[in-house]
């Protein structure tokens, strides 16, 4: 199940972030609850869009320490991972998230194509909590999944 | 508004050392008040008005910092403010209390800001809020603090070739500085060596280049011009711009603590930030340029973060800075000594106090207190920063 519901689709293969679009003005926000940074928006309709699936890496870096909760270490000990954040032209939007499993930052370089997938945040005895998780293009199958 | 702002005088300034203290921040925000009310040569009995910046970190008397450093210095039936800004809290108390002095509602006020803090990066407040970005973003991506510096430390080595020697090479300047600073907390000269030691924190910072979470307190005695005339002081160091504003949309950076930028689909443009933003309504109120500082203090969350500043208050064009810093022209004795306090890299942060204490550090060097850090001639100064959801910080002093 997500782990936040609301944010991005169940779609093992092809998962979608799911953002606001302002009906006239055009201007996009993920997440949707955060529509209203544009003041063009004031007013106008917000309609509930799937964004890009893929996009350009902007930049991306490391967390080496484990961060506080909410932050929930996945098993016994907490391991090292690596965030991105990805450059989608269509929405004009940059949007984090942590990378699939098994990339490290030398794999990585601005300007990369990434796509969206799927993987475990954590997990309790009865679900796995799956967050989007951004993945270089080619690479997405050797994620959890 | 393209009309200079009104100024007002600061009469005395008071800081508690930071560090890791362990204290209660009342203790510390009376020990800087006592100082700055000394250093003006003003009574508490002749505050008008007590604006206080916030602490979120020190239970229910820290929502209410006002009343709670009025009430351990003695309640005297003055008026009082208390408000929050993130780390852009003591900016916006300064204000507050200017509003009050030029608006006649009070002639002389204290500003004042403190706070112990925990150990470790800052966390969100407890609870499971779905639509509170700052929760979003420790619980789905673990994005601290230190993540957003070090995309844009990489950002910066991407498009600029800025190297880690460079951002190592701030954080050498800054320790440089602070040595001769006697409220700072780390008063050790690191180098290279040192930084390149630490362990890595997000790539490419290492901890010695990531700012720690420190105990403080700052505090200033301010008044309208004509009020500190009549107590004779006719050249007293003067505020002369302060800005407080938020992002203009679209911001095409992912600011602190949001999971995405804004949009820039419908605008078309993809080259504004916020934080280019924040300088220029303090420059226009002060009605000086770029060219005018003779010092900047500026908030070196990161030592990458230090050269962003460079280029959002106009030392250099963007993706100049590190020539700047190369040249030696950021040093204490270069062009423009930038955190000639030693910034927080040798201060780590207290919050509400951290505003305040750089606009301390800018009446030291305006007054020509500053000692072996001291600019000489000093006469025009900025101190920047901002708060996390979008509060812009910047006061310009000026003798």
């Amino acid at each position: 199940m997500a782990a936040v519901e609301g944010l991005f689709t169940l779609d093992a293969d092809e998962p979608r972030l799911i953002g606001g679009r302002a009906r006239s003005r055009g201007s996009y926000f993920f997440p949707k609850s955060l529509a209203g940074s544009d003041p063009a928006c004031l007013g106008d309709e917000i309609d509930e869009v799937l964004l890009s699936r893929t996009g350009r890496l902007w930049s991306f870096t490391t967390g080496e320490y484990a961060p506080p909760a909410p932050y929930v270490i996945p098993g016994e000990e907490f391991e090292p991972y690596v965030v991105a954040a990805v450059r989608l032209a269509e929405e004009g939007l940059v949007v984090l998230g942590q990378v699939v499993p098994g990339v490290s930052v030398s794999d990585l370089s601005v300007g990369m194509e990434m796509e969206l997938a799927l993987g475990v945040l954590y997990s309790d005895d009865e679900h796995d909590y799956l967050v989007w998780k951004w993945a270089p293009v080619g690479m997405s199958e050797n994620g959890e999944g | 508004m393209n009309q200079k702002m009104d100024e007002i005088a600061i009469l005395g300034v008071g800081m508690h050392p930071w560090g890791k203290w362990g204290r209660n921040f009342v203790e510390y925000g009376v020990k800087a008040a006592r100082d700055a009310l000394a250093d003006a040569e003003v009574g508490w009995d002749e505050i008008q008005f007590v604006s206080g910046a916030n602490s979120v970190r020190c239970g229910y008397p820290g929502y209410v910092s006002a009343s709670t450093f009025a009430n351990a210095l003695g309640f005297t039936g003055c008026q009082l403010a208390s408000s929050y800004a993130a780390c852009a809290s003591g900016a916006t108390a300064l204000s507050i209390a200017r509003a009050q002095i030029l608006s006649g509602v009070c002639d002389v006020a204290l500003v004042v800001g403190a706070e112990s803090t925990p150990k470790g990066f800052f966390a969100p407040n407890a609870g499971e809020r779905h639509e509170d970005p700052d929760w979003l973003r420790f619980h789905l991506v673990g994005a601290t603090n230190p993540t957003y510096f070090a995309l844009y430390a990489r950002r910066r080595m991407e498009l600029y070739g800025d190297t880690s020697e460079d951002f190592a090479a701030v954080k050498v300047k800054n320790s440089r500085h602070g040595v001769f600073n006697p409220n700072a907390r780390y008063t050790k000269e690191y180098d290279a060596e040192d930084i390149a030691n630490s362990p890595m924190v997000a790539d490419p910072l290492r901890l010695l280049e990531i700012c720690a979470t420190s105990d403080g307190g700052a505090a200033l005695v301010v008044s309208s011009l004509e009020w500190a005339a009549r107590r004779g002081i006719d050249d007293p160091v003067r505020v002369s711009g302060i800005s407080t504003v938020s992002p203009t949309y679209p911001n095409s950076v992912i600011e602190l603590p949001y999971l995405a930028s804004d949009s820039w689909a419908a605008v078309g443009d993809e080259t504004m930030t916020f934080k280019d933003n924040i300088a220029s309504r303090a420059y226009e109120e002060a009605s000086v340029s770029p060219d005018d500082l003779d010092f900047a203090e500026v908030y070196d969350l990161s030592s990458a973060y230090e050269l962003d500043w460079y280029e959002h208050i106009g030392l250099c064009e963007r993706g100049d800075a590190a020539k700047l810093l190369r040249a030696g022209d950021t040093s204490l004795g270069g062009r423009i000594p930038v955190n000639p306090s030693g910034g927080l890299g040798a201060f780590g942060e207290a919050v509400p106090a951290q505003a305040i204490a750089q606009v301390c550090e800018m009446v030291w060097q305006l007054r020509g207190e500053a000692g072996h850090r001291q600019v000489d001639g000093a006469k025009v100064g900025l101190s920047i920063n901002h708060g996390m959801f979008g509060h812009g910080s910047s006061v310009i002093c000026t003798r």
